[in-house]
């Protein structure tokens, strides 16, 4: 098979098992459900492609559709917050910054060996499935069943007021404000440690181009 | 929807994002595998905050969230760096060409 019959294929496939699961969680949950399948297939199916594609610019795009998918899923736990964060984080600047790096790298077309990522994926898949099952067996979850929709004083302290509360516990003495200092320092120490990492050198400029200027 | 199907689809998110590591010889793809792994943890924490046994407003798996989306950030930061270092000093940014230390 070529690799435009291939490719061909394997969108295909990825269409058919989209429309699928969409159908399969409509059935299921209703509408709930058709949202969780559309988000779950946004998260699996951007992976999915992002380690199939031969091109690099097209996986980090399909990046996207993970992170994007990531923060549906966040929305439908609740956390309206994250699902912010997500988005203006991993969508907003991670990915810009793969984008830079993919930019100002060469592009390796032939660098994908499809029997590697088969084999990898046959050889994941068999362990992970292996291991949920093994958990799924053992384990004992408690978990509580709250419901989505409780009593409209739950919505209200529960789900409106997320950011809000979350705010409060970053900055509150008694919580997590001495984690949160560290993180804001971390990321200080972190930022400038890249931009030394990335400057180029004074050595590095040729003498009548560079006057100090880097 | 309960814990089981997030807790699935997390799992599913970690087992493509060690494919990609393993499977790809490309710096940059080995940092995509890193983030999917650190979102598939991320939906993991907020999923057990959401379903476990936590009282109804309680948000320590949503913290834990914010913190590593931080950690995160200041990783792909100071990797891209590293990246571009590794392709400038070495003219590929394969993985197994950096091997400055081996004799």
């Amino acid at each position: 098979m070529d690799q435009k019959a291939l490719q061909r294929a394997f969108y295909g496939a990825l269409a058919v098992l989209t429309l699928f699961a969409f159908g399969a969680g409509l059935v299921k949950a209703g509408g709930e459900g058709a949202a969780f399948a559309l988000f779950a297939v946004m998260t699996l199916g951007g992976g999915l492609v992002c380690v199939w594609e031969r091109s690099i610019v097209r996986s980090a795009f399909a990046l996207m559709s993970t992170f994007s998918g990531v923060a549906g899923v966040f929305v439908l736990l609740e956390s309206d917050f994250l699902a912010m964060a997500q988005i203006l984080i991993y969508v907003g600047g991670i990915l810009a910054l793969i984008l830079f790096a993919v930019m100002l790298t060469p592009p390796d077309m032939e660098e994908r060996r499809l029997p590697r990522v088969l084999a990898a994926l046959v050889a994941v898949g068999a362990g992970v499935s292996w291991i949920g099952w093994q958990v799924a067996q053992t384990a004992e979850w408690l978990v509580t069943s709250r419901p989505l929709d409780g009593t409209a004083a739950e919505v209200a302290g529960t789900f409106g007021a997320n950011a809000d509360r979350i705010g409060v516990a970053f900055l509150a003495p008694d919580q997590y404000v001495v984690a949160f200092e560290l993180a804001a320092v971390l990321l200080t120490v972190a930022l400038v440690a890249a931009v030394y990492i990335a400057r180029r050198k004074r050595t590095d400029i040729e003498p009548q181009t560079g006057e100090g200027v880097s | 929807m309960g814990l089981g199907a997030y807790v699935a689809v997390s799992a599913a998110l970690f087992g493509l994002g060690i494919v990609t590591i393993i499977s790809r010889r490309n710096i940059i793809y080995i940092l995509m595998g890193i983030e999917m792994i650190l979102n598939a943890a991320n939906i993991n924490f907020v999923a057990f905050n959401r379903f476990g046994l936590t009282e109804a407003g309680s948000l320590e798996g949503k913290m834990f969230a914010v913190f590593t989306i931080i950690l995160a950030a200041a990783e792909a930061a100071v990797a891209l760096a590293i990246v571009l270092n590794v392709f400038h000093l070495f003219d590929s940014i394969k993985p197994s060409e950096a091997d400055l230390l081996r004799e």
